[in-house]
């Protein structure tokens, strides 16, 4: 029956090319539009570790003193060194860290290779493990690194690709800013997406290549990237005494129980601060976990939604002119479909038949869809944007696309069929 | 015109009325919108940076050794009288930053040192006495600084500028009755006061994101070098000769010293790629707004084509019958264009309203300025317009059928 059905739609679809055509492509451009919007959004909304992301919490603090206070100010967005160290050696959470982002110049010990700088991360040891980064090689560092300034370094597959071949680098040895760092290890490829624990350095930037203890890198003055906040007289030679927020600190927190334990302990913290003269400001702490502070900082520009939007008001244009224009097609076709109710088909079939034929118009619409899609994707990854390499359509959002496609033929369909059966079949017959 | 027998042909076919005015509707609301986004973003595009930006060009200096600060101020002390000395550079200064860049650095403006909150925001510029000029801005009231007021200044260390230029936009901000010149203004946490000794003419800040909207023209300019990791170097060519200047000048950087990388994609740019660096995404949405006007229009047009010639292919009987009784081509034409004016003035009143709350709603969402309705009342008329030349076509086919048809059975 449905093979009848679907030949049956086919001729029809033959018989009138213009308006079929202008069906499947007002479809295939909503499809396509939508589509591309969709797929950016979900790149750009997508979780950076899922499964993990939930755990992994970013403690906020407010160190500031009176200067312009306001009760319902949120904390600032990063800690100071004093506070960071603080609730690092406190070690209240199954994994800690704090950072920073960097860069620092690479001698590479072939001369084939200028000196070049590459972004880097300062961090301490449990970056790795608590954002559960792969390695190809070796491993990351540990805490009595950490506490002897060790130079020891950890490289990207891509930056090991380009000084080393590729080849396992652990123990070699890596020149940086006129000092000598041993390769400890090798990750293989990693870009969370957004780059969540460090907003500052660009939300969806490519990812540093070069990862140094935090300590390290304070002792040899690399130079940091990223934002600094300061208040009273703020700015010192000394960043370890600044009353500047200039780093990231993260934690680990497995349960909900811990989490709220941990909570209790951040204010704790700063009511004993403020009690020592350190804090001047009320305790004021937040604890959010990835996904919460990716939404906090609004990560996914505006414009984003926005096209999405636009996209969306766009395919329902394009499916109410589908809907016109399937039904012209088939009350045109009233003759064909009396004679069909008059030989003994039911309303029912005839029903299944237009929509079998609404269907068709999906399918071709959102294969024309997905092409579009294809191309739009293409279009938005020649954009300058950050974030433009990581447009490409994903399995689901392939899915999805046709489900979408169909679907919304389907419901374009349903409205002119039931249109076009409701009238008897006397009428229809009789009209011509 | 009697419209009267139009509107009773139309309950006969409720379905596709509503569907059409639906389009129209839809249509109406999403291009005001689109049309007012591209609109405001050609607006903020063609603000004036204040700069004169022709012959105008930066580069990026980044130092390979940054530990020693009295080595880089000597460097660019010297980087700078080389700069000046090419045939083809008018002149050239050193800033932290520049209109348009971005990013930058922007600190709380106080009128009094212990006021708790900031009287506003401002871009901080790092200049000499050579910046206005090479900017091609030019002062409106006061004096440039002087060569001996330029002094060095490290990131970390307190700002103490004892003297300032401010911009226009500034100065009326702060000092809203009477000049700024002489007035004290405290630019910096180290909270030591400044004097305006100059004020500029429209001077833009490096932000260009319309979150900074109220900031977007405060600039103070502090006679210091800073000595960060990086610096820029303005650089003014003479008129005619950028692109000669925009290849020596990083040549003579380099013969001043090599320990220095300036990136090869983006390490010397003309001031017309800042503003197109700064602008690319306001354009990009621009065109992407007005593709999807265009498209909607035309399908909404197409869709208007083919559902009156459906309308016109069941009806040709009774066309054939009125001609019959008398209608000229003209009655029968009238008779489809009238049709559709009624429908596009239904489809247009609900689309207005649409748009007006399309607008509503992006006001609480996004940064979006209200709606002008001259554009609702341009919509309006450009989708009547649009219905009644799709209609026209089919229209006019139906005018031509004849008489003859009344008495032919199909």
């Amino acid at each position: 029956m449905f093979t009848y059905y679907l030949d049956l739609a086919l001729r029809s679809l033959k018989r009138n090319k213009a308006l079929t055509a202008l069906m499947v492509l007002a479809l295939a451009l909503g499809i396509g539009a939508s589509m591309t919007t969709l797929t950016v959004l979900h790149v750009l909304s997508g979780d950076p570790l899922p499964g993990k992301s939930h755990q992994l919490f970013y403690p906020q603090l407010d160190p500031q003193d009176m200067d312009g206070y306001k009760p319902q100010d949120e904390p600032p967005e990063q800690v100071s060194w004093i506070d960071g160290m603080a609730l690092l050696q406190a070690r209240r959470a199954h994994f800690q860290a704090l950072m920073t982002g960097g860069a620092v110049p690479i001698q590479p010990a072939q001369s084939s290779i200028d000196p070049f700088f590459e972004d880097a991360r300062y961090t301490t040891a449990d970056f790795f493990p608590m954002f559960d980064v792969p390695f190809l090689y070796g491993q990351g560092w540990n805490a009595t690194d950490d506490e002897a300034s060790a130079h020891v370094a950890v490289l990207t597959r891509e930056l090991n690709e380009k000084l080393f071949g590729g080849k396992d680098s652990t123990g070699q040895t890596l020149r940086m800013n006129d000092v000598a760092f041993r390769i400890v290890g090798v990750l293989d490829s990693w870009r969370p997406t957004p780059h969540f624990y460090d907003l500052n350095t660009g939300s969806y930037s490519a990812d540093e290549g070069v990862f140094v203890p935090l300590a390290t890198a304070t002792d040899l003055k690399f130079a940091r990237n990223g934002s600094t906040d300061c208040w009273d007289k703020g700015s010192s030679e000394n960043m370890k005494t600044a009353t500047c927020t200039w780093l990231q600190f993260w934690v680990q927190l497995d349960t909900p129980a811990e989490a709220t334990a941990y909570r209790e302990f951040l204010l704790n913290y700063s009511r004993e601060q403020k009690a020592l003269g350190h804090f001047q400001r009320p305790p004021n702490v937040r604890l959010r976990d990835v996904m919460g502070w990716l939404d906090y900082n609004k990560v996914v520009p505006s414009d984003v939604h926005l096209q999405v939007w636009l996209a969306f008001g766009f395919l329902l244009v394009c499916l109410v002119n589908t809907v016109g224009l399937m039904l012209a097609k088939f009350l045109r076709r009233s003759g064909e479909l009396g004679v069909r109710r008059a030989l003994g088909a039911s309303r029912r079939s005839l029903f299944a038949q237009l929509l079998v034929e609404a269907g068709a118009v999906g399918l071709v619409g959102g294969a024309g869809g997905l092409l579009l899609a294809l191309l739009g994707l293409w279009l938005v990854r020649g954009q300058p944007s950050d974030y433009a390499a990581l447009a490409h359509l994903d399995l689901p959002m392939l899915l999805a696309t046709f489900v979408a496609a169909v679907m919304a033929s389907l419901l374009a369909g349903l409205l002119p069929a039931w249109r076009a059966c409701l009238t008897p079949p006397a009428l229809q017959l009789k009209s011509n | 015109m009697q419209i009267r027998p139009i509107l009773a042909a139309m309950r006969h076919h409720k379905a596709g009325t509503v569907l059409i005015a639906l389009q129209i509707a839809l249509t109406l609301a999403i291009v005001c919108n689109a049309l007012f986004i591209i609109q405001q973003r050609i607006t903020r595009m063609s603000r004036p940076s204040g700069v004169s930006e022709s012959n105008l060009f930066v580069i990026r200096s980044d130092w390979a050794d940054k530990s020693d600060t009295q080595r880089i101020d000597a460097q660019m002390q010297a980087d700078l009288i080389a700069l000046r000395q090419l045939g083809s550079v008018q002149d050239a200064a050193s800033t932290n930053s520049f209109p348009l860049r971005g990013t930058g650095w922007d600190n709380y403006i106080k009128l009094q040192p212990d006021q708790p909150r900031m009287t506003t925001d401002s871009a901080i510029f790092f200049s000499d006495d050579h910046t206005l000029a090479t900017l091609g801005t030019r002062l409106i009231e006061g004096r440039n600084f002087t060569a001996s007021e330029v002094a060095a200044q490290k990131p970390r260390d307190a700002m103490h500028a004892a003297q300032v230029i401010i911009s226009k936009d500034l100065a009326r901000r702060l000092f809203p009755q009477g000049s700024a010149l002489g007035k004290t203004i405290y630019v910096s946490m180290g909270q030591a006061p400044s004097t305006v000794i100059g004020v500029t003419d429209t001077l833009q800040a490096h932000m260009t994101g319309s979150w900074a909207g109220p900031y977007a023209y405060n600039a103070v300019l502090i006679p210091a070098r800073l000595l960060n990791d990086y610096t820029y170097y303005l650089v003014r060519a003479k008129p005619g000769q950028l692109e000669a200047a925009m290849r020596d000048a990083p040549k003579a950087l380099f013969a001043q010293s090599r320990m220095r990388i300036i990136d090869h994609k983006d390490g010397v740019m003309s001031f017309a790629q800042v503003r197109q660096r700064a602008y690319e995404r306001d354009v990009g949405m621009a065109i992407l707004m007005g593709i999807i006007s265009v498209v909607l229009l035309a399908i909404t047009a197409a869709g208007i084509v083919g559902l009156t010639s459906f309308w016109v292919g069941q009806r040709r009987k009774q066309i054939g019958v009125r001609r019959a009784l008398g209608a000229t081509r003209g009655d029968i034409l009238s008779y489809f264009l009238t049709e559709n004016l009624l429908i596009g003035i239904g489809g247009v009143l609900a689309g207005a309203v649409l748009a007006i709350g399309i607008n509503l709603w992006m006001v609480t969402q996004f940064e979006m300025a209200r709606l002008s309705l001259a554009y609702v009342v341009a919509g309006v008329a450009a989708l009547l317009v649009l219905g009644q030349g799709a209609v026209l076509a089919p229209a006019l086919r139906a005018s031509r059928v004849s008489p003859v048809e009344a008495t032919r059975s199909v």
